[in-house]
Formats: C-alpha cells, sequence, structure tokens
C-alpha cells in the first residue's frame, strides 16, 4: 500500500504516538493516507482505536517482529 | 458534541506534573476538548522555568532521586514536559492560572509562560467542569 505520508515513531513511548499521529493527521488533507511505523506496543491498539473512534478509517495493520505499522485514511 | 475533560492541578511535584500533562495531551489527541486550571503549588509549574524545577515527591533525595529518573527516563525516550506541555497546547488544550492563587502568593502575569490562555478563577473552571464527562484532580 502507497502513503501520502509517514510518520515513524519507533522508540517514543506513551503518550507520543497518538499525540504525533494527531498532529501529523492535522496538518494532511481529507483523503490521504498516512502510514504510522512504531514499537511501543500497546500505541498499536492506541492508536487504532482511537483515530477509529474519530472517523478516520483503519486500512491495514501489520506486524514484523518488534515493529508495527497501521495505513490509515483522513476523514 | 465534542467529550470535554477537565484536570485541576493542584502541585509542582514531577510526579504529579507529569500524569496530568500526559492526560492532557493524550485526551486532546483522542478529540476531547482539554481544561487545565493550575492553583495553589500547581501555579508554579506555569512560571518561567517551573517545569524544569519540578521535584520528586518520594525519594527526591536534594535531587539525587529525581536526576536518576530523568535518566531512566532520557533512556526510554519519555517526552518531557516542556514538549507534552508545547503538544498539549497544538492540540487545543486550554491552560487557565488561578488568580486568587496568583495573588496570594505575589505571582504576577509576567512571570508566567506564553502558552497560559486565561488568568481565571472558579466560575471560568465550572463552566468548563460542568460539561465535562471527566474531571480530575491530580
Amino acid at each position: 500500500m502507497d502513503a501520502d505520508e509517514i510518520l515513524d515513531i519507533k522508540g517514543q513511548t506513551c503518550p507520543v504516538p497518538l499525540v504525533e499521529t494527531r498532529k501529523k493527521l492535522n496538518k494532511m488533507e481529507s483523503g490521504k493516507i498516512l502510514q504510522v511505523i512504531g514499537n511501543h506496543g500497546p500505541s498499536k491498539k492506541e492508536v487504532s482505536d482511537v483515530m477509529k473512534d474519530l472517523g478516520h478509517e483503519i486500512l491495514e495493520i501489520s506486524e514484523e517482529g518488534e515493529n508495527w505499522s497501521i495505513f490509515l485514511r483522513k476523514k | 458534541m465534542a467529550k470535554k475533560m477537565t484536570i485541576i492541578v493542584l502541585s509542582d511535584e514531577m510526579d504529579k506534573a507529569y500524569p496530568a500533562l500526559i492526560l492532557a495531551a493524550g485526551a486532546a489527541a483522542a478529540g476531547i476538548e482539554v481544561t487545565m486550571f493550575y492553583t495553589f503549588w500547581g501555579l508554579n509549574l506555569l512560571k518561567k522555568g517551573g517545569l524544569a524545577k519540578a521535584k520528586l515527591s518520594k525519594m527526591n533525595m536534594l535531587g539525587l532521586g529525581r536526576a536518576m529518573v530523568k535518566k531512566r527516563m532520557a533512556k526510554l525516550n519519555v517526552a518531557s514536559l516542556e514538549k507534552l506541555l508545547s503538544d498539549a497546547k497544538e492540540l487545543g488544550v486550554k491552560i487557565i492560572a488561578c488568580e486568587m492563587t496568583m495573588g496570594v502568593f505575589g505571582v504576577t502575569k509576567e512571570s508566567l509562560i506564553p502558552e497560559v490562555d486565561e488568568l481565571a478563577g472558579v466560575g471560568a473552571y465550572l463552566a468548563d467542569a460542568k460539561e465535562a464527562n471527566i474531571n480530575l484532580v491530580i
């Protein structure tokens, strides 16, 4: 999947993944695709749950080793 | 209607300043409108350089404990209080300094950081709190 923007937050812990994802989405246009890459375990679920709750579309969640990736489309 | 949350910050200790700002930034990221009301010793955190001076409530050991905790936090890449405040502000968190406490302790507006949105009292706090689903005192 191709993303319009990539946010690499590997090495960041609570609450930075959530906060940086929201900050990034605020600067993007509606309909654009963001890929968030991180390795803070609980944030994989937290980022996807919160962004889904805010109305953004979760397109794909995957894991490779300790890293996870979330593709989402801005509302 | 957007969900709302308020946090009253009573303490200038690092171990209270952190959860207050983490909750505020996290909630704002989750689309919740947040109001933070800093009063009594909490007001010290809004003074210029105040976040950097925050001590631990336990095991501070004349600053040695704090230095150890800060070192561990740096190793784990925990965000600084300054970054959390900046992020909270970017995501729309409102910061109120208690005007009455400022009078009691002789704190001037000029000595406070520019991130403070309002100098106000119980009326301003309650206007937000009565609309909020989550009201915390830290």
